[in-house]
């Protein structure tokens, strides 16, 4: 039995086209992929992300735990601030990236769906000597993202918001508001490359939040979003997806996530090998890539190098619809990682010749 | 979720449809796979003259979240192909069963494995849930 969101009713509703997410009955798409997207891009889209996890941290040393399973560092984060990092396994491997966000009392920390038990029986195991209390909060809270260039507006200018600071809320800054007569919390985080916000209310008041958010401005000016915008918006702006970028056979230096990793910050879960693979250097690299030729790459297709050795995997790839041409991130050796170097990708059995080109491909804008 | 599905038309389990006259046929794909796939940004389709068994695959679709393999529905010879589908696909997804039609062939083989509109209906209803 899939599980389901408390909006669940909301999509089925909407005409959502629902598939099976890492165990979760969600929607992929609702008027359609493409229309989604542009929306995201330029207006607003909301999306559902209720299945992902919310635990909370508290406790006389929730701060000094964080620090100890966490990649980044959270001692400066005043209330209110939050942090990207990851979870990190003793070799170095990833098992997961989070945001950890900075509460008056407690440490809230997001994780991804697909993660959900293993991150919390990890940080259980790990907490053996920390004197901290963690909450698992999935389940009473729903989470609803905002996102798009016109997210802030219509949001703001809402009655609900009006002379409530929301606009001035900084980049990854989360904080209390009454929005539509419910309390709960918003942050200017998200992970579609967008400016826009992420909204935490109770799971009973999800649904009157999710119709009040879909009914901002001028009819029609947010568009519900399903997991395939979530994709291909989060792709264009290279963000990683657990399970295609990075993953526990990963480690973050060849995911070009070294800025998350504060080896100065201390001891911490993985530091070790860390500091290890960092001095070494990596021998491979995730790459961003355009295709040379026609074709779509797709995650776990192989790439050959010009002599015809298998050297490597893409980890996702779409047409971009932003950009209009087929886009793919992969690992290539580090030789082959630099702007300009070509390799092949294999598509059913052909090989399509690609170009590394820059990454982000699409450059965020962020309201910073 | 409600397809247009056209009585008139054979269909197969791997989504094609066939508009029969005489030994030629019409092929694209149905109203469900265009609406499974989304919005179709890129194809591939064989040469005139090429020949398929049923099952085959002549072709690739590809949309922003999938890519998805075009079955010979019979066995069969390529006559014509669509070919402004290659620059814009858009058909496919507005017109599957006009505009959006992907090859005229030859049927060169037998038609036996073909499904009528309930048939193929019934094989929607079970996959669509």
């Amino acid at each position: 039995m899939l599980k389901r969101t408390p909006l669940y009713q909301r999509h089925t509703a909407l005409g959502a086209r629902m598939i099976d997410f890492g165990g979760w009955e969600m929607p992929v798409q609702y008027s359609g992929l493409m229309a989604e997207h542009q929306a995201v891009r330029n207006s607003a889209g909301l999306f559902d992300i209720s299945h992902m996890g919310r635990f909370s941290i508290s406790g006389h040393d929730a701060q000094r735990f964080l620090q100890y399973v966490v990649t980044c560092d959270i001692s400066g984060l005043s209330v209110g601030q939050s942090s990207y990092g990851l979870l990190c396994n003793d070799q170095g491997g990833i098992i997961d990236d989070v945001f950890v966000y900075c509460l008056p009392s407690e440490y809230l920390v997001v994780v991804n769906a697909s993660n959900r038990e293993k991150d919390w029986n990890w940080l259980q195991r790990r907490s053996t000597g920390f004197d901290v209390d963690m909450q698992d909060l999935s389940d009473r809270w729903a989470m609803l993202a905002l996102q798009g260039p016109q997210a802030e507006a219509l949001f703001c200018n809402s009655p609900t918001m009006q002379h409530t600071g929301l606009e001035t809320l900084p980049f990854h800054e989360i904080a209390l508001f009454g929005f539509f007569g419910v309390n709960g919390l918003i942050a200017r985080t998200g992970y579609t490359g967008e400016d826009g916000f992420e909204i935490f209310c109770d799971a009973h008041r999800a649904e009157l939040v999710w119709d009040a958010l879909l009914a901002l401005g001028p009819p029609d000016s947010v568009l519900p979003c399903g997991l395939g915008a979530r994709d291909s918006t989060r792709f264009e702006a290279c963000l990683a997806l657990y399970g295609n970028e990075i993953s526990e056979a990963t480690n973050p230096y060849e995911a070009r996530l070294g800025w998350v990793v504060k080896l100065d910050k201390g001891d911490f879960i993985g530091s070790t090998a860390l500091r290890e693979i960092k001095a070494a250097g990596v021998e491979r690299k995730l790459v961003g890539f355009e295709l040379a030729e026609r074709g779509v790459a797709r995650g776990g297709y192989l790439i050959h190098d010009l002599s015809g050795q298998p050297v490597g995997h893409v980890t996702t790839g779409m047409p971009s619809p932003t950009l209009n041409k087929p886009l793919g991130m992969g690992y290539v050796p580090t030789a082959l990682s630099t702007e300009g170097s070509e390799f092949h990708v294999i598509i059913r059995e052909k090989p399509v010749r690609a170009r590394v080109v820059k990454m982000p491909f699409y450059k965020p804008r962020y309201k910073r | 979720m409600q397809y247009n599905l056209p009585a008139d038309l054979q269909y197969v389990e791997t989504d094609e449809w066939l508009r029969i006259e005489g030994d030629e046929a019409i092929v694209g794909i149905t109203d469900y796979a265009q609406s499974a796939l989304g919005d179709i940004v890129f194809l591939e389709l064989p040469e005139v003259g090429d020949t398929f068994t049923a099952g085959q695959t002549y072709g690739v679709i590809e949309s922003v979240k999938a890519s998805s393999d075009l079955y010979a529905p019979v066995d069969c010879e390529v006559l014509a192909v669509n070919s402004p589908l290659i620059d814009n696909q858009e058909p496919i997804n507005s017109d599957p069963y006009g505009d959006g039609w992907m090859l005229r062939i030859k049927i060169t083989g037998g038609t036996d494995q073909l499904l009528d509109v309930a048939a193929y209906t019934k094989s929607v209803e079970e996959r669509d849930h």
